[in-house]
């Protein structure tokens, strides 16, 4: 079954990268976004499957936005992919209802096997 | 900043174009920089450090390595809209990837893109620059790191 995947993201380059790779790994991406903000003003008319989540944006950052959305949809699944390396981080990220991070930089194979382990609960 | 701290820094950019390119670049020898003649090329991404420490983080490149590497990434679209955030996306997840090394406290802001060589990042006079110059597939980039 071909899931919907939202990508919240400030780089409009990192966005498309996890577009290419992850359309190629049977999802379809129903919304984009590029600060916490306008991902949850984009979030309930699309209500995706899947999230990826950047930590450090604009306007609102992706701790508060996780937060938001899972107040939405609680079952949501969320990978958090952020530059942020430390481990504070993303026990942080994981606390606030993320399910998965991955550390930038990635490779395609990276973010296929970190959505894989999402989605399987591995 | 030590020398230990700057070998953070060499690691992690030879790791960001190992990771996104399978090949690193050929970094030369860091060296002091003078902030009044710091290095600025085409496009600049620049992030600012709080917390546990203050400056900034900055990566200067031309944009034939930039164009270069979006397409080996699969980005089709090279115009300067994404030559800028490639620059501010590179910036970013070097300064973040130092967290690994300086803590949670290290703080990042989100990237600040400046366009054009001529222009010059202001740094205050009583504070070190070091810049590491490096070259991937022969085009010329540095990081430039200001911590207090």
């Amino acid at each position: 079954m071909e899931l919907k995947l939202m990508i919240i993201d400030d780089s409009n380059v990192i966005r498309g990268k996890i577009s290419r790779a992850l359309t190629r790994h049977n999802m379809r991406v129903v919304a984009t976004a590029a600060n916490g903000e306008e991902a949850v003003d984009r979030f309930m008319p699309e209500k995706p499957d899947v999230v990826t989540m950047d930590l450090t944006m604009p306007r609102m950052d992706g701790l508060e936005c996780i937060r938001k959305l899972k107040k939405i949809k609680p079952d949501i699944k969320i990978l958090v992919v952020s530059a942020l390396a430390d481990k504070a981080t993303a026990i942080q990220a994981l606390k606030e209802g993320a399910q998965g991070f991955l550390c930038k930089p990635f490779s395609d194979d990276d973010l296929t096997d970190a959505m894989d382990e999402l989605l399987t609960g591995a | 900043m030590d020398e230990d701290q700057l070998r953070v820094f060499v690691g992690i950019v030879q790791k960001y174009f190992e990771s996104e390119t399978g090949k690193g670049p050929d970094t030369g020898s860091p060296y002091l920089g003078d902030v009044s003649d710091l290095p600025m090329l085409d496009f600049t991404g620049v992030i600012g450090i709080s917390g546990v420490r203050q400056g900034c983080v900055y990566i200067t490149a031309g944009p034939d390595l930039l164009r270069a590497l979006l397409l080996h990434v699969g980005e089709t679209d090279v115009s300067d809209h994404n030559l800028c955030d490639l620059a501010g996306e590179i910036a970013n997840t070097i300064a973040g990837n130092a967290r690994l090394h300086f803590g949670h406290d290290f703080m990042i802001s989100v990237p600040v893109i400046v366009r054009g060589a001529a222009q010059a990042i202001h740094m205050p006079r009583n504070t070190k620059a070091y810049v590491i110059p490096f070259r991937w597939r022969k085009h010329p980039a540095s990081l430039v790191v200001s911590l207090q």
